[in-house]
Protein backbone atom coordinates (compact mmCIF):
# COMPACT_ATOMS: atom_id res chain seq x y z
CA UNK A 1 0.00 0.00 0.00
CA UNK A 2 1.29 3.43 -0.93
CA UNK A 3 0.23 6.86 0.18
CA UNK A 4 1.43 10.32 -0.79
CA UNK A 5 1.26 13.43 1.36
CA UNK A 6 1.46 16.67 -0.60
CA UNK A 7 3.66 19.33 1.01
CA UNK A 8 2.80 22.94 0.21
CA UNK A 9 4.82 25.88 1.51
CA UNK A 10 3.08 26.54 4.84
CA UNK A 11 1.67 23.03 5.34
CA UNK A 12 2.22 22.13 8.98
CA UNK A 13 0.46 18.80 9.41
CA UNK A 14 2.36 17.01 6.65
CA UNK A 15 4.61 15.12 9.09
CA UNK A 16 1.63 14.34 11.32
CA UNK A 17 -0.18 12.82 8.35
CA UNK A 18 2.83 10.71 7.40
CA UNK A 19 3.22 9.33 10.92
CA UNK A 20 -0.53 8.82 11.32
CA UNK A 21 -0.81 6.86 8.08
CA UNK A 22 2.33 4.80 8.74
CA UNK A 23 1.34 3.86 12.27
CA UNK A 24 -2.31 3.19 11.57
CA UNK A 25 -1.93 1.30 8.29
CA UNK A 26 1.72 0.32 7.82
CA UNK A 27 1.57 1.86 4.33
CA UNK A 28 4.63 3.40 2.73
CA UNK A 29 4.23 7.18 2.67
CA UNK A 30 6.00 9.48 0.22
CA UNK A 31 6.18 13.22 0.73
CA UNK A 32 5.50 15.06 -2.53
CA UNK A 33 6.55 18.69 -2.95
CA UNK A 34 3.88 20.99 -4.37
CA UNK A 35 6.17 21.97 -7.24
CA UNK A 36 6.49 18.39 -8.47
CA UNK A 37 4.53 17.36 -11.52
CA UNK A 38 4.41 13.62 -10.86
CA UNK A 39 3.02 11.42 -8.10
CA UNK A 40 4.69 8.16 -7.03
CA UNK A 41 3.69 5.24 -9.25
CA UNK A 42 0.79 3.16 -8.00
CA UNK A 43 -0.25 5.53 -5.25
CA UNK A 44 -3.39 4.31 -3.41
CA UNK A 45 -4.10 7.34 -1.26
CA UNK A 46 -3.32 11.04 -1.65
CA UNK A 47 -3.52 13.32 1.37
CA UNK A 48 -3.58 17.11 1.31
CA UNK A 49 -2.58 18.04 4.86
CA UNK A 50 -3.59 20.85 7.18
CA UNK A 51 -1.70 24.06 7.72
CA UNK A 52 -1.54 27.49 6.17
CA UNK A 53 -0.45 26.86 2.59
CA UNK A 54 0.97 30.04 1.04
CA UNK A 55 0.25 31.83 4.31
CA UNK A 56 -3.49 31.72 3.52
CA UNK A 57 -2.81 34.55 1.06
CA UNK A 58 -5.83 35.80 -0.91
CA UNK A 59 -8.10 33.00 0.44
CA UNK A 60 -7.30 29.81 2.33
CA UNK A 61 -6.20 27.24 -0.22
CA UNK A 62 -6.54 29.55 -3.25
CA UNK A 63 -2.88 29.59 -4.21
CA UNK A 64 -2.25 25.95 -3.35
CA UNK A 65 -5.13 24.92 -5.62
CA UNK A 66 -3.05 26.27 -8.52
CA UNK A 67 0.19 24.52 -7.51
CA UNK A 68 1.89 22.46 -10.25
CA UNK A 69 1.22 19.18 -8.41
CA UNK A 70 -2.53 19.79 -8.34
CA UNK A 71 -2.84 18.87 -12.01
CA UNK A 72 -1.60 15.39 -11.13
CA UNK A 73 -3.76 15.20 -8.01
CA UNK A 74 -6.81 16.09 -10.08
CA UNK A 75 -5.93 13.52 -12.76
CA UNK A 76 -5.38 10.80 -10.13
CA UNK A 77 -8.69 11.64 -8.44
CA UNK A 78 -10.42 11.43 -11.80
CA UNK A 79 -8.91 7.95 -12.23
CA UNK A 80 -10.55 7.05 -8.92
CA UNK A 81 -7.59 7.28 -6.50
CA UNK A 82 -8.73 7.94 -2.91
CA UNK A 83 -7.95 11.58 -2.10
CA UNK A 84 -8.36 13.19 1.31
CA UNK A 85 -8.06 16.87 2.16
CA UNK A 86 -7.79 17.59 5.86
CA UNK A 87 -8.52 21.10 7.17
CA UNK A 88 -6.45 23.35 4.86
CA UNK A 89 -6.49 20.38 2.47
CA UNK A 90 -10.32 20.55 2.47
CA UNK A 91 -10.10 24.26 1.66
CA UNK A 92 -7.69 23.49 -1.19
CA UNK A 93 -10.03 20.84 -2.66
CA UNK A 94 -12.92 23.34 -2.62
CA UNK A 95 -10.78 26.07 -4.19
CA UNK A 96 -9.66 23.58 -6.84
CA UNK A 97 -13.30 22.82 -7.64
CA UNK A 98 -12.79 19.16 -6.70
CA UNK A 99 -15.40 19.48 -3.95
CA UNK A 100 -18.45 21.77 -3.88
CA UNK A 101 -18.83 24.71 -1.51
CA UNK A 102 -16.30 26.81 0.35
CA UNK A 103 -15.00 27.31 3.89
CA UNK A 104 -15.81 30.70 5.44
CA UNK A 105 -14.48 32.51 8.49
CA UNK A 106 -15.81 30.86 11.65
CA UNK A 107 -19.12 32.31 12.76
CA UNK A 108 -17.73 33.61 16.06
CA UNK A 109 -14.49 34.84 14.41
CA UNK A 110 -12.50 32.57 16.72
CA UNK A 111 -9.86 30.00 15.90
CA UNK A 112 -11.32 26.80 17.33
CA UNK A 113 -8.93 24.16 18.59
CA UNK A 114 -10.51 21.31 20.51
CA UNK A 115 -11.75 17.77 20.50
CA UNK A 116 -15.10 17.38 18.75
CA UNK A 117 -17.68 14.62 18.59
CA UNK A 118 -18.96 13.84 15.13
CA UNK A 119 -21.91 11.95 13.79
CA UNK A 120 -20.90 9.48 11.09
CA UNK A 121 -23.62 10.57 8.69
CA UNK A 122 -22.64 8.10 5.99
CA UNK A 123 -20.67 4.99 6.94
CA UNK A 124 -20.94 3.55 3.45
CA UNK A 125 -18.16 5.55 1.82
CA UNK A 126 -14.71 4.13 1.17
CA UNK A 127 -13.38 6.44 3.87
CA UNK A 128 -15.87 5.57 6.58
CA UNK A 129 -16.64 1.87 6.00
CA UNK A 130 -14.56 1.03 9.08
CA UNK A 131 -16.97 3.00 11.26
CA UNK A 132 -19.90 0.74 10.32
CA UNK A 133 -22.16 0.25 13.32
CA UNK A 134 -20.80 3.34 15.03
CA UNK A 135 -22.77 6.53 15.06
CA UNK A 136 -20.24 8.73 16.76
CA UNK A 137 -16.51 9.36 16.49
CA UNK A 138 -14.15 11.80 18.17
CA UNK A 139 -11.55 13.85 16.28
CA UNK A 140 -9.86 17.21 16.83
CA UNK A 141 -10.53 20.48 15.02
CA UNK A 142 -8.08 23.34 14.63
CA UNK A 143 -9.42 25.99 12.28
CA UNK A 144 -10.25 29.66 11.87
CA UNK A 145 -12.01 29.19 8.56
CA UNK A 146 -13.90 25.95 8.90
CA UNK A 147 -17.39 27.26 8.40
CA UNK A 148 -18.67 25.18 5.48
CA UNK A 149 -20.87 27.09 3.08
CA UNK A 150 -22.74 26.03 -0.03
CA UNK A 151 -25.94 27.36 -1.57
CA UNK A 152 -29.22 25.63 -0.68
CA UNK A 153 -29.54 23.53 -3.87
CA UNK A 154 -26.00 22.23 -3.37
CA UNK A 155 -26.68 21.42 0.29
CA UNK A 156 -29.87 19.62 -0.70
CA UNK A 157 -27.97 17.61 -3.28
CA UNK A 158 -25.17 16.74 -0.83
CA UNK A 159 -27.73 15.64 1.72
CA UNK A 160 -29.82 13.68 -0.78
CA UNK A 161 -26.87 11.87 -2.32
CA UNK A 162 -25.33 10.91 1.03
CA UNK A 163 -22.30 13.09 0.35
CA UNK A 164 -22.34 14.56 3.85
CA UNK A 165 -20.07 12.11 5.64
CA UNK A 166 -19.46 13.72 9.04
CA UNK A 167 -21.52 16.24 10.99
CA UNK A 168 -20.63 18.08 14.19
CA UNK A 169 -22.77 17.11 17.15
CA UNK A 170 -22.01 20.53 18.63
CA UNK A 171 -21.23 22.84 15.71
CA UNK A 172 -18.05 24.76 16.63
CA UNK A 173 -17.82 27.13 13.65
CA UNK A 174 -21.26 27.76 12.18
CA UNK A 175 -20.98 25.25 9.32
CA UNK A 176 -24.11 24.92 7.17
CA UNK A 177 -26.12 21.91 8.36
CA UNK A 178 -23.29 21.08 10.76
CA UNK A 179 -21.14 19.76 7.93
CA UNK A 180 -17.70 18.56 9.06
CA UNK A 181 -16.85 16.40 6.05
CA UNK A 182 -18.14 15.72 2.52
CA UNK A 183 -17.28 13.49 -0.43
CA UNK A 184 -17.53 14.22 -4.14
CA UNK A 185 -20.28 12.63 -6.25
CA UNK A 186 -18.00 9.73 -7.19
CA UNK A 187 -17.16 9.10 -3.55
CA UNK A 188 -13.36 9.01 -3.89
CA UNK A 189 -12.53 12.57 -2.78
CA UNK A 190 -13.10 13.44 0.89
CA UNK A 191 -12.78 16.84 2.52
CA UNK A 192 -12.82 16.83 6.30
CA UNK A 193 -12.30 19.78 8.64
CA UNK A 194 -11.43 17.85 11.84
CA UNK A 195 -8.05 16.10 11.87
CA UNK A 196 -7.90 12.29 11.75
CA UNK A 197 -4.12 12.83 11.86
CA UNK A 198 -4.44 14.25 15.36
CA UNK A 199 -6.50 11.36 16.69
CA UNK A 200 -4.93 8.10 15.62
CA UNK A 201 -3.75 6.65 18.96
CA UNK A 202 -5.45 6.51 22.38
CA UNK A 203 -2.61 8.65 23.81
CA UNK A 204 -3.89 11.50 21.63
CA UNK A 205 -7.31 11.32 23.25
CA UNK A 206 -8.89 9.30 20.47
CA UNK A 207 -7.81 6.66 17.98
CA UNK A 208 -10.84 7.13 15.73
CA UNK A 209 -8.80 8.86 13.03
CA UNK A 210 -6.81 5.69 12.36
CA UNK A 211 -9.97 3.99 11.08
CA UNK A 212 -10.37 6.62 8.37
CA UNK A 213 -6.89 5.95 6.97
CA UNK A 214 -7.39 2.18 7.31
CA UNK A 215 -10.71 2.35 5.45
CA UNK A 216 -9.29 4.53 2.68
CA UNK A 217 -6.43 2.12 2.04
CA UNK A 218 -8.53 -1.03 2.45
CA UNK A 219 -10.75 0.26 -0.35
CA UNK A 220 -7.85 0.79 -2.77
CA UNK B 1 -3.69 50.59 -17.75
CA UNK B 2 -4.63 50.43 -14.12
CA UNK B 3 -7.02 47.73 -12.98
CA UNK B 4 -8.86 47.83 -9.66
CA UNK B 5 -10.81 44.82 -8.48
CA UNK B 6 -13.22 44.97 -5.55
CA UNK B 7 -14.14 41.62 -4.00
CA UNK B 8 -16.93 41.17 -1.46
CA UNK B 9 -18.80 38.23 0.01
CA UNK B 10 -22.11 37.76 -1.80
CA UNK B 11 -25.19 39.27 -0.13
CA UNK B 12 -26.51 35.89 1.06
CA UNK B 13 -23.21 34.90 2.66
CA UNK B 14 -22.77 35.88 6.30
CA UNK B 15 -19.90 38.37 6.62
CA UNK B 16 -18.86 37.85 10.23
CA UNK B 17 -16.05 40.37 9.93
CA UNK B 18 -18.47 43.00 8.69
CA UNK B 19 -20.81 42.17 11.55
CA UNK B 20 -18.02 42.57 14.12
CA UNK B 21 -16.97 45.92 12.62
CA UNK B 22 -20.59 47.06 12.64
CA UNK B 23 -20.93 46.21 16.32
CA UNK B 24 -17.70 48.08 17.07
CA UNK B 25 -19.01 51.15 15.24
CA UNK B 26 -22.22 50.93 17.23
CA UNK B 27 -20.10 50.75 20.38
CA UNK B 28 -18.37 53.98 19.36
CA UNK B 29 -21.72 55.70 19.13
CA UNK B 30 -22.48 55.43 15.41
CA UNK B 31 -25.82 53.78 15.94
CA UNK B 32 -27.05 54.59 12.44
CA UNK B 33 -24.58 52.21 10.79
CA UNK B 34 -25.96 49.04 9.23
CA UNK B 35 -25.07 46.52 6.54
CA UNK B 36 -21.28 46.68 6.99
CA UNK B 37 -19.39 44.42 4.57
CA UNK B 38 -15.63 43.96 4.66
CA UNK B 39 -14.06 43.18 1.31
CA UNK B 40 -10.73 43.53 -0.39
CA UNK B 41 -9.30 45.66 -3.16
CA UNK B 42 -6.69 44.39 -5.59
CA UNK B 43 -4.85 46.85 -7.84
CA UNK B 44 -2.42 46.20 -10.63
CA UNK B 45 -1.04 47.56 -13.88
CA UNK B 46 -1.95 45.80 -17.07
CA UNK B 47 -0.21 46.09 -20.43
CA UNK B 48 -2.40 47.10 -23.40
CA UNK B 49 -4.54 50.06 -24.39
CA UNK B 50 -7.95 48.56 -25.15
CA UNK B 51 -10.17 49.12 -22.11
CA UNK B 52 -12.86 46.63 -23.17
CA UNK B 53 -10.33 43.87 -23.79
CA UNK B 54 -8.61 44.67 -20.48
CA UNK B 55 -11.89 44.47 -18.61
CA UNK B 56 -12.67 41.07 -20.11
CA UNK B 57 -9.20 39.87 -19.18
CA UNK B 58 -9.50 41.10 -15.60
CA UNK B 59 -12.89 39.42 -15.26
CA UNK B 60 -11.31 36.15 -16.40
CA UNK B 61 -8.64 36.64 -13.69
CA UNK B 62 -11.40 37.15 -11.13
CA UNK B 63 -13.21 33.97 -12.15
CA UNK B 64 -9.99 31.97 -12.10
CA UNK B 65 -8.20 33.31 -9.03
CA UNK B 66 -8.99 36.73 -7.60
CA UNK B 67 -12.49 35.83 -6.39
CA UNK B 68 -14.13 32.58 -5.33
CA UNK B 69 -17.46 32.94 -7.07
CA UNK B 70 -19.05 30.33 -4.82
CA UNK B 71 -19.02 32.90 -2.03
CA UNK B 72 -17.77 36.19 -3.48
CA UNK B 73 -18.83 38.72 -6.09
CA UNK B 74 -16.51 41.22 -7.72
CA UNK B 75 -16.52 44.58 -9.47
CA UNK B 76 -13.84 45.60 -11.97
CA UNK B 77 -12.63 49.12 -12.79
CA UNK B 78 -10.21 49.63 -15.65
CA UNK B 79 -8.75 53.05 -16.46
Amino acid sequence: MKAAVIVFPGSNCDRDCKVAIERSTGAHVDMVWHGDTALPDGVDLIVLPGGFSYGDYLRCGAMAALSPVMGEVRAAAERGVATVGICNGFQILCEAGMLPGALLRNEKLKYVCKQVDLEVTNAQTRFTAGYAGRRQVTLTVGNGEGNFFADEPTLERLEGEGQIVFRYLDNPNGSSRGVAGIVNAKGNVLGVMPHPDRAFEPELGSADGAILFQSALASA
Amino acid sequence: MKAIVHVFLKPGVLDVQGKAVEQALHGLGWGGVSGVRVGRTIEFDLAGADAAAAEAEVKAMCDKLLANTVIESYRVEVA
